[in-house]
This record gives C-alpha cells, structure tokens and sequence, in this order.
C-alpha cells in the first residue's frame, strides 16, 4: 500500500492527465451510446489527430525552452503546398518530394530559430508574423488553387494501414503480433531496468508492483492493437507516431541535449554560465519544430489528398493548448512529450466526441476553449495549495 | 526616550507547518523608540515570525498573542498590520524598475482625487521624504537607474510615507557595500534619534551591535535570549555561541597551507567595457595572479568591477571589447564561451545563487551535475544510475540537507543551495575556482562549513580566487588579498600586512581620479 502512495504522489501530474483522459473517453462512450470505441472510431481519432500529435510534441519542446510558435499552423499549410507542387504538378518521385519538403521545414525553422536565439526577438513577435509570412507564401505558391490528387505512395503515410500478411479477412492478424511483440520488447526492457537498479542498489518496485504494472500496460497495449485488429488493422501513421513519441522521449530524458534543453527554459542564465550553449540550443529547437511542421503538413495534405490554401487553419492553437493540457509551463523547464501526446488526445477525443454527438461547430469551439482553461485553472489551483 | 514602554508584545508564539514546529513559544519584547535587532540562523524562525507580526500568517494559524501600542492585534492580512504602522521592508526589494522614484513610493498609496493622481503634490511629498533618508536624486529618476544602496532607502521613504509606528528591515545591508550600509544604519539611528521603532534582521553581527539597543536570538524556533545592548557587555562570540548552541571560537576554520611555486592562473592587461554603453570602460589593464593551492582575495566596494571582471573571465559571459590575455599553467588560453572555460578547468560560482546559479525548478541531482553532464554519460546519452551515485555521494561529501537528491532546490534553503553550487562546480573538476560572495547571505553555521569545504579544495592543491565585500572574510581565509578600485587593481597585498583599515585605503585609492 505505501509503495502504490509513493508512486501516486511522485507521479500525481501524470495521473492526473491520464485520468482526465480517461475521463472524458467513458463519458463520450456515453453520450455517443458506444460508437467512441468502435474499431472504425478508434482509427479515426488516431488518424485526425495525428498531424496535431506531431506538432504537438515539436510544440512541447518550444515551450519546455520559454517560447512559442504562433506560425506552425502557416508553415504545415506552406510546406503542404510546396509538396503538391513538387508532387502534383512536377511529378517528382514521392521519396525526393518529401525530403525536400522536411529540407523547406528545417530551413523555416531555422530562420526562425535565428532571429529568436541570435538576434533576441521575442518569440511571440517572430513567429507572428512567420504565421502571415507562410500563409501569405502558401497562396502565392498555390496562386490561389487546389492542387491534387496526390500519389498513392504519398498518402499511404496519413491514410493507409499495414498489410495482413495472414491475409484472414476477419481479423487482423499482423496487427495482433505487432502489439505482442511490442508486449515482450516492454516486458523485457522493463526487466533490464529493474536488473541495473539493483546491481547499483536502488531502490525498486516490489514485485507484484511492478507485475501489476506491466499486466496493466500489457493488457492496454493489446486491447488497442485488438480493437484496430477488427478494422483495417495498423494505420502507418501510428507507427510513425510511436516511433516520434519514443525516439523525443529517450531525447528529452536521456541525453545532454535534452537536459539541456530543460536547463535553458528552467533557467537560461544559469544555463549559460553552466556551459549550456543557450543560443544554438533554442535555435535547435525552433529548426526541430520546423521540421516537424513540415511533416505535419505532409500527413495533412495526403490525408486530404488536396493541398489547399486553407489547411493548416488554427493548427497553432491546438498544438498549444495540447502542449498546455498535457501539463506545459509558460515560464519554461517543465513539460513531458507524453503530456504533449495526452494534451492532444484529450482535444481530440473532445472533437471526436462532440461531432458524434451532432454538436455544432460553434459549441465545440466553445466548449474547447473552457476545457483548457479548465486544465490550467485546475493545475494553477493545484500548485497554490 | 522612555525605555520601559513596550510597542510591541508577542507572547508565547508558537506555529506550526505540516510536520515542523517552525516557532515554539517565543517571546518579543520591544520597547518604544528603540532599534531591536533580531538574530538567528537561517529557517531560525526569523521570517515566519515576522510574518505571524505581520498578518502574512493570519490570526488563528498560529497561538500566542501580538500586542501592539496596548492593543491586542488579530491580523488577518498584511493590510491591517499596515494600517496600524507596522511596514516591513523585505530583503528582496519590492520597487519596480520601470517606475519613478515619486511613483513608487506613492505606489497603492497615490495622492489622488476621484481617480485622477495629483503629481505636484506627489513630487513635493516625495521631495520631503527624500530629504528625510539623505537621498539627493531627482525623484522622477526611474528606480533601475539608481544603485541598490539608494533602492533601499526609497524603500525606508516609501515606509515613511505611511505613517510608520514599527518599521521591520529584513536584512537591509546584505547587497550593500561597507558605504552604503554605514549610510543606511547611521539613518536607522537618526529614525530612532526621531522617535522611529525598528526591528532590524541581520546576519552581520558588528553592525547590529553597533547599532541596536536590544538584541533577541533565536534558534530552531526558539527565543534563546534578549540582550540590552547597551547596560551589558555583548561581544560577537557570546552572540554566536547562542546562534549556533554551540562554541565557534574560530569563524574561519584552520587550513594547512601547502602553496606551490607554479602560477596556475594568470590574467594580463585585461580590459573590459560595458555591454550596453561601449564608450564606459570597466576594467582597466587588470593583472592578477594566483598559484597553485593558493586563495587569493579580490577586494573592492560596489561598482568596482569585481563581478565583471570575473564573470569577463569566465568565457565572456559578461562585457564587450574585452582585451588582454589568460594564461593557464604558463599557456596561453582563450575562453570564448563558458564551456570552454569549463574545458580548461575553470570555475565560477556566481554571486547571484538563484538567478545565476541554480536552475530552481529542478532537482539536487540535476543541478549538480549540470556543469558536467560528460562525467554521466557515454556518447551523450545519460547513464542515469551512474549519475544518481554521482549526485547522492556530492551530497553526502558536501552536507547538503535536502530529504533526497529529487528534492526541488527552491526548497532549500540558502546555504543548502549554496553548497548545491559549488557541488556543481567541484563535480567538473576544476583547478582553478572563482568564487564570487561565496557566503552571501546564508547563516553563520553554514557559512563555516563553506569555508571548511574553500579550505579543503586549497589542500587538494585546487587555486581559489574569491571576491567578497566583506573584508573580515577575506582577511580569514585569503592568502593574498589584490584590491581593486573604479576597475584597476590598486595593490596585492600579503595577508601578513593585510588589516581592514588597509584594505580599505586601497579600495578607495583610484589612481584615474
């Protein structure tokens, strides 16, 4: 019983998001009488909020460092643009179309990032009027036009599932072993972790702790492949989702980089008299946050199959507020990539959930912007206790 | 001036936090017209009973009553205690920068008709009181381009401005330089002369007993004893064996001193101007040298360059058009940025813990090893159990009092951050130290084992260069004190022929003027 305490109280930030989440998908499988958790729904969430997710998790760092991004909504649709050109009207092959669509996102970023770290303009002011500068490029490179259909290759990263290489029809099968697999790298990690803890001494999880944790995690992870499993199985996108998740994760929380990263929004000058290169730091951040932009743009623009002058409208907003609910700090130093990924689900499921419902879209607008000041209210109230 | 009419009784307060006892029945007698200083280690219980004095802790969160100009007093917010006169004015200044002289003291107290202030009445007032604290600035100079010593006493006219009975000083002197604090306590003692109460919270005992007239001590939450200054003999030791509960008959502890021939550190010719105003130059043609296992000292009043020129130092981290040059070991070196100084084994301990030192939101652990993530990590990827060893066996080695190495370092307290600090700086391994106010602000105790900590990096052959603008610390623990003045180095003198009175010669000798 203490143990489970400690662990409550040393993770109450993350339970809390976590059981917000929670929260919210019981009441909407509610309200919607079951169709939230549907097989089809399930996929559906994942792939609507996927280009949110990505900018989400670039949006988390930009935080984490003290700043903001206004202009991620401009620079997806600009990039997006720039992908159906190379794509649509040039025909250049998919694999070199999309490496010079991240190459356009790092180099946006990297100007962005220049005039924020090196010449010291506030964050707010560069990235607005980056948000007119790539809207306005986005027109002028569309000149006003949609363009599509994209190719097949392209869309299969926003829009197409894995193969069932056991081809059953009923059930996806591949998908199944994909979250078995994914069961025993967990398990097995896990143990790794546990086995170095006590060759130093540490203290660790008692054991039928740690194999509650692992039968609960066990038994979510398979649920969800089994729930996708009954649909088309696997979305691409997903994959790619996981893997950006576990790959800024390790980032953030196992290297220089990423303690540094923190130690420039904690405290830049602190930072800086430690040895941390503050400037090329932020200016990391903001290239990164380009890049995933761009990607963002990509996914959006094949989910569409059109590159449209309007894609990419509010995209900022959501990614703040998804970094915001998933436990970011406007003062720096504090954020995780998972809050980041929760922050956006919790708006997603949001979304998913009030269009079941038949809600119009100037109540879901509405209702959105009190759920988030809701969440900070309730973190704000929290602390000051 | 009567001396038995008390302004102020507190009886028998105690208060309690989840889990501590921050004040245990404790008494405060202070008498009308008086200077009542109030002395303590650091978490003593000092600020919480301010705080109970002045409504910060409501009425009711604690037992024990406060009675003031014989009345009892239930306060349940800092405004009723202000409304009866008791201001407290707080260590870390509350003026805003942006603003006038004249507005902020006026400031939540405009002199205003329907809305609509009244600036000419505001600048006489604001004249008045100037002139009340010695202060000859134009009172529509903005607060940040006056110096702190000046700050402190627009603070002391802003308390006057509202009909003070009882005025609280929370460590007025800490940021001051000797000129500026002698100008401050010699106005507390033209305020008493006037008829003005004062409680004054120091950690530097000469002033206070210079001062004061009474003296009441605290430790761990406790009222130890209240000394009359002036009808009994007090002397400093008699003060701190109180403080601490325990006899320090050495502040600065002993140190063998082993100091090699070799000059590890030398700087030459070097200049600096400031940042924002390229013409205003700093430092001139500063040479300095220190040897191995060597403390040197660097004397100098505020504005004398001293943080500048270490921080110049320190991989330009402060000042443009910086010129001259470092030698490390005899090479010639160039620090263009602070990890490079880090590289050459260089360290800084900032004057300035909180803004410049600590990354407050994060843990012990990740503050120490900040400096020197390389130590834990293989190619950049951290070995989080190596660094967990690392930081828990700083922590041990240096004391640090923190429940464990995950605590938030804004929790602890100042000299527990300090260490912290200078962990940070001795984990990466540095030949060469420079230590800027080492002890500012922390308590007598934690001071010692601070400068137990100098003593023993000096054995170990480490060169330690340390600035502090008090010249008693320099004068315990330096082996060669260079002093400077206006940005030159006006002497090096041998500890040997080193006294205050020197020192301070020297620190106001400019060559230029």
């Amino acid at each position: 019983m203490e143990g489970i305490k400690q662990l409550l109280a040393s993770n109450i930030r993350r339970f809390t998001m976590i059981i917000a989440l929670i929260g919210i998908i019981i009441l909407f499988q509610i309200l919607t009488q079951g169709i939230l958790l549907t097989p089809l729904n399930v996929t559906n969430i994942i792939m609507q909020n996927s280009y949110i997710i990505v900018l989400a998790i670039g949006m988390m760092l930009i935080i984490i460092t003290g700043e903001i991004d206004l202009s991620v909504g401009s620079v997806a649709a600009f990039v997006g643009a720039v992908s159906g050109v190379l794509l649509v009207s040039w025909d250049l092959p998919v694999f070199l179309g999309i490496i010079i669509c991240l190459a356009f996102g790092a180099l946006i970023g990297a100007w962005q990032g220049y005039w924020v770290a090196y010449v010291n303009i506030p964050s707010f002011i560069v990235t607005l009027a980056g948000m007119l500068i790539f809207r306005g490029l986005t027109l002028v490179v569309l000149q006003g036009q949609t363009l599509a259909p994209f190719p097949d290759s392209f869309r299969s990263l926003s829009s197409a599932f894995i193969p069932d290489l056991f081809g059953n029809g009923e059930l996806q099968l591949f998908t199944i072993l994909i979250g078995l697999i994914f069961t025993v790298i967990y398990i097995v990690s896990e143990f790794s972790i546990r086995k170095k803890d006590i060759k130093y001494e540490f203290k660790t999880l008692s054991m039928p702790l740690l194999m509650l944790k692992l039968i609960l995690f066990s038994v979510v992870i398979n649920l969800f492949t089994y729930v996708l499993a009954q649909y088309e199985g696997l979305p691409y996108v997903l994959l790619l989702l996981v893997a950006l998740v576990l790959g800024y994760t390790f980032i953030m929380n196992k290297t220089v980089l990423g303690r540094h990263i923190y130690a420039v929004g904690g405290n830049a000058n602190a930072a800086k008299l430690s040895g941390v290169k503050t400037k090329r730091m932020k200016f990391l951040v903001f290239m990164n946050m380009g890049i995933l932009a761009a990607l963002s743009g990509m996914i959006f623009a094949g989910r569409l199959n059109a590159a449209t002058p309007q894609a990419g409208n509010l995209f900022e907003l959501d990614a703040i507020a998804a970094a915001v609910i998933g436990g970011a700090s406007f003062t720096g130093g504090i954020g995780t990539i998972f809050g980041a990924v929760i922050g956006a689900l919790v708006m997603g499921v949001l979304n998913n959930g009030m269009s079941l419902m038949g809600i119009g879209i100037d109540w879901q607008q509405a209702i959105k912007g009190l759920v988030l000041l809701a969440a900070v209210a309730f973190d704000v109230l929290n602390k000051n206790k | 001036m009567s001396m038995d009419s008390p302004i102020l009784e507190m009886k028998s307060i105690t208060k309690r936090f989840p889990g501590v006892k921050a004040l245990d029945d404790v008494n405060l007698n202070v008498q009308q017209g008086e200077i009542h200083a109030l002395i303590g280690e650091n978490g003593a219980g000092k600020s919480t009973l301010m705080k109970v004095l002045s409504g910060v802790h409501a009425y009711g969160t604690y037992e024990g009553e406060i009675i003031f100009n014989r009345n009892l007093c239930e306060f349940k917010n800092i405004n009723e205690s202000e409304e009866l006169g008791i201001v407290i004015i707080h260590q870390e200044l509350a003026l805003i920068p942006e603003l006038s002289i004249a507005e902020n003291i006026f400031l939540g107290n405009e002199q205003q008709k329907n809305g609509v202030i009244n600036w000419s009445e505001t600048l006489v007032k604001t004249i008045e009181l100037l002139k009340k604290v010695g202060l000859k600035v134009n009172p529509e100079e903005k607060i940040k381009n006056i110096g702190v010593g000046q700050q402190q006493l627009v603070e002391i006219a802003k308390a006057l401005s509202k009909d003070v009975r009882l005025l609280i000083l929370d460590e007025p002197t800490a940021a001051l330089n000797e000129e500026d604090s002698e100008n401050l306590l010699n106005l507390l003692v033209e305020l008493k002369e006037q008829g003005m109460t004062s409680i004054l919270i120091s950690h530097k005992l000469k002033e206070l007993l210079k001062v004061s007239d009474s003296l009441t001590v605290l430790r761990d939450g406790q009222t130890i004893q209240t000394y009359h200054i002036r009808n009994q003999k007090i002397t400093e030791s008699i003060i701190i064996k109180d403080m601490v509960g325990r006899d320090l008959t050495n502040l600065y502890p002993e140190r063998k001193k082993v100091i090699g021939n070799e000059v590890v550190f030398e700087v030459k010719d070097w200049s600096v101007y400031h940042p924002l105003d390229p013409n205003k130059q700093l430092l001139h043609n500063v040479n300095l040298k220190v040897k191995k296992g060597e403390i040197i000292g660097i004397a100098g009043l505020m504005g004398a360059g001293r943080t500048e020129l270490a921080m110049s130092i320190f991989g330009k981290s402060y000042g443009k058009k910086i010129s001259g040059e470092l030698y490390k070991d005899g090479r010639k070196i160039k620090l263009n940025d602070v990890s490079e100084a880090i590289k050459h084994k260089i360290a800084y301990v900032s004057e300035n813990r909180k803004d410049y030192g600590l990354v407050l939101i994060d843990s012990v652990r990740k503050n120490l090893t900040l400096s020197n993530l390389k130590k834990v990590s293989n190619k950049n990827i951290l070995n989080m159990n190596d660094e967990i060893v690392e930081a828990e066996s700083i922590k041990t080695k240096m004391n640090i009092k923190a429940p464990t190495i995950e605590q938030v370092t804004t929790h602890l307290s100042g000299g527990n951050q300090q260490k912290v600090v200078l962990g940070k700086w001795i984990f990466t391994d540095p030949d060469l130290l420079i230590l800027d106010e080492p002890s500012r602000g922390i308590d007598v105790g934690a001071k010692f084992e601070i400068y137990k900590i100098i003593n023993e990096l000096a054995e170990q052959g480490k060169s330690i260069i340390m600035i502090s603008s008090e010249l008693p610390e320099l004068l315990g623990m330096c082996d060669r004190i260079y002093t400077l003045c206006e940005g030159e180095i006006t002497a090096d003198v041998n500890i040997e022929e080193a006294d205050q009175e020197t020192l301070m010669t020297y620190m106001t000798q400019s060559w230029r003027s």
